[in-house]
């Protein structure tokens, strides 16, 4: 393990990054709050969501002043119903990250099965697979989320909704993202597949799953890490976005979008903290992942050495 | 170039006709249509009509070929949230999301340029780094996020501009509109700002990018070697061979308008199409949902007709390369 991370950090990929200020102040912020987000229930000092430790009398206690009622402390603040602000923006933080990463991961894996697929198998099949990315392009990505939303929202029974919600938007994002994977999977599968190691592989008589998963894939992966870092970002706020419409996570599991929707409704009264650190915490997750996957385009990319 | 074009139409009519399928399975395998439009006083004799008119007892393609039929003549049917007819509801809406697009569309598409010209001539000016550090910004806020700043700023704090709705609006044959009253204009500042911003720095960038190329060409210093004017150079010369790349964006960003307004309208509480969907969504109002989806897809897909037709008539070896093949 040590070895490893020195074999790294000797490298000219390690050398790149530790020259990089944007790459390690991003990589730290990151790392940090997904840390956050993993130890949220050890780091909070309160769990927001059980009904049990919430005193109404704690309600709209300003930053780092002591509540006027019962003197109590709390460093972020508390919302109308007395719930500390810091608590519930780590479990929602918990929630965004988790729907960004398993949208991604869900739209990574049909999007690099369907690049492959399309790649090799070529002639109609490819035609087909690339027709629906067209057409899935066509439409912006929140648009295609809002729509499978709305129809999963009608197919499931009303008193599942909210239970449903997060694997609701996990598929909704992932089914919107895939079209970047397949595209780049797809390119490279058609200058593999004719190299000599898969004619080779061919000859000696091993089925085509089998050439595409154990020979074709590994040398197709490393432009999927660039475009999973950027589809982070971009499922995050799109989490977000939806959660913020209202057609995200419920109120019951709140995501940063949704905390900023509460947020919102107190913009005029004066009770600036319910919506100004969930959102700062949200800005800092979407900059820190997306200039990380930005500076990986660039460090990875061979043409710019 | 015929061929091309009849390519692309029958594309489009693939993708309408795709489109016009998801909707339709929606609307009839989602709930029971019959139930969902009727609502609770119903008679036998109700419910029979409305099977028939729908064509609920024929096999699905022919009932798919109705719901097409109807579509295309404007029939969408009768929203199960507000029991009126949903081309009724959307021409009443659709006013207030036009205006609020083209006005975000004119202005991303006037300062984008301008801008990019401007940070690609002086290229080693202050100015210059600082509106492209502030463009970097403006692509990675989310577009809710710079609502709410510009509400706080502008609304909260300052109090000079209004934080939600159309303002006054007037009546002109059946359009309703903001721009002529001076409450519709002021409503209009901050939805269109928090609209336009994203493509307006898109377009800035794309136009910037472009246009450092392009003056590094030989034609250019030849230009200048002529002893044209440097106007002249930057907007007949440079600009003009930096337009296609900027109109392929542009189109397609016009479609981001419309769909990206659905967050603008909810953050400023702006009574277009986009509030409409997203109440729909909320809701499950699903002939609207399906009305307002068809909609959009025509408007993408003939927005994307013009933008290939534009690509022959401003770059003329296109034509050339086309014809050959």
């Amino acid at each position: 393990m040590i070895r490893q991370f020195a074999e790294f950090w000797q490298s000219d990929f390690g050398w790149k990054f530790r020259h990089s200020p944007t790459a390690v102040l991003s990589f730290v912020v990151s790392v940090a709050l997904v840390m956050a987000a993993i130890a949220a229930p050890l780091i909070a000092p309160t769990n927001p969501f059980d009904s049990a430790s919430l005193n109404l009398m704690n309600g709209f206690s300003a930053p780092l002043q002591p509540n006027a009622f019962t003197g109590e402390l709390f460093l972020l603040g508390t919302d109308d119903q007395g719930r500390d602000v810091f608590s519930t923006i780590l479990y929602g933080l918990r929630v965004s990250l988790f729907v960004g990463v398993l949208a991604v991961l869900f739209g990574m894996v049909l999007g690099v099965t369907l690049g492959l697929i399309a790649g090799y198998v070529g002639g109609r099949v490819d035609g087909f697979i690339m027709r629906v990315a067209d057409i899935q392009l066509t439409f912006p990505a929140i648009l295609v989320a809002m729509l499978i939303f709305g129809i999963a929202k009608g197919i499931i029974a009303p008193q599942y909704r909210d239970q449903m919600a997060i694997w609701v938007l996990i598929i909704a994002i992932g089914l919107s993202d895939w079209v970047p994977f397949a595209r780049v999977v797809r390119g490279a599968t058609m200058v593999e597949k004719n190299r000599d190691y898969v004619q080779a592989a061919r000859l000696i008589g091993r089925k085509p799953v089998a050439i595409m998963v154990l020979h074709i894939l590994p040398n197709v992966l490393n432009p999927i890490l660039i475009i999973a870092t950027i589809s982070l970002a971009l499922a995050i706020i799109a989490e977000a976005t939806l959660s913020f419409l209202g057609v995200g996570a419920p109120p019951t599991q709140p995501s940063l979008g949704t905390l900023i929707r509460i947020g919102q409704t107190f913009l005029f009264s004066g009770e600036w903290w319910i919506l100004l650190f969930p959102a700062a915490t949200l800005l800092a997750l979407a900059l820190s992942v997306n200039s990380l996957g930005d500076w990986l385009r660039d460090a990875l990319n061979p043409r710019l050495k | 170039m015929l061929a091309f074009l009849i390519r692309r139409l029958v594309q489009s009519v693939v993708v309408l006709l795709v489109v016009g399928a998801v909707s339709f399975g929606m609307f009839r395998f989602i709930g029971d249509p019959v139930n969902n439009m009727l609502g609770q006083e119903r008679t036998q004799a109700d419910i029979e009509q409305l099977r028939d008119r729908l064509g609920l007892d024929r096999p699905v393609f022919v009932q798919y070929a109705l719901f097409l039929r109807n579509a295309v003549q404007g029939d969408f049917g009768v929203s199960y949230r507000q029991g009126r007819p949903v081309a009724d509801i959307i021409a009443e809406r659709a006013p207030a999301t036009l205006e609020l697009a083209a006005v975000s569309g004119v202005m991303a598409l006037v300062f984008g340029i301008g801008l990019g010209v401007l940070t690609a001539i002086n290229r080693n000016s202050w100015a210059s780094s600082a509106i492209m550090t502030l463009s970097l910004v403006g692509v990675s806020l989310p577009t809710f996020l710079i609502g709410i700043l510009l509400i706080y700023v502008f609304s909260v704090q300052l109090e000079w501009l209004p934080s939600f709705g159309r303002g006054e609006t007037v009546d002109v044959g059946g359009w309703s509109t903001g721009f002529l009253t001076q409450s519709g204009l002021i409503a209009l500042i901050l939805p269109a700002i928090t609209l336009g911003l994203y493509q307006m720095t898109l377009i800035m960038r794309i136009v910037r990018s472009e246009m450092l190329e392009v003056l590094r060409q030989d034609y250019i210093r030849f230009a200048r070697a002529r002893g044209l004017r440097e106007r002249s150079i930057n907007f007949r010369h440079a600009l003009k061979n930096t337009l296609v790349p900027v109109i392929t964006v542009t189109g397609l960003q016009m479609g981001s308008i419309i769909a990206f307004s659905i967050i603008t309208e909810t953050v400023f509480q702006w009574p277009g199409m986009g509030l409409l969907f997203i109440n729909a969504v909320q809701f499950v109002d699903i002939p609207v949902m399906a009305a307002y989806l068809m909609l959009i897809s025509v408007l993408f897909v003939s927005i994307n007709l013009v933008v290939d037709l534009l690509y022959f008539a401003i770059d003329p070896r296109l034509r050339i390369e086309r014809a050959k093949a």
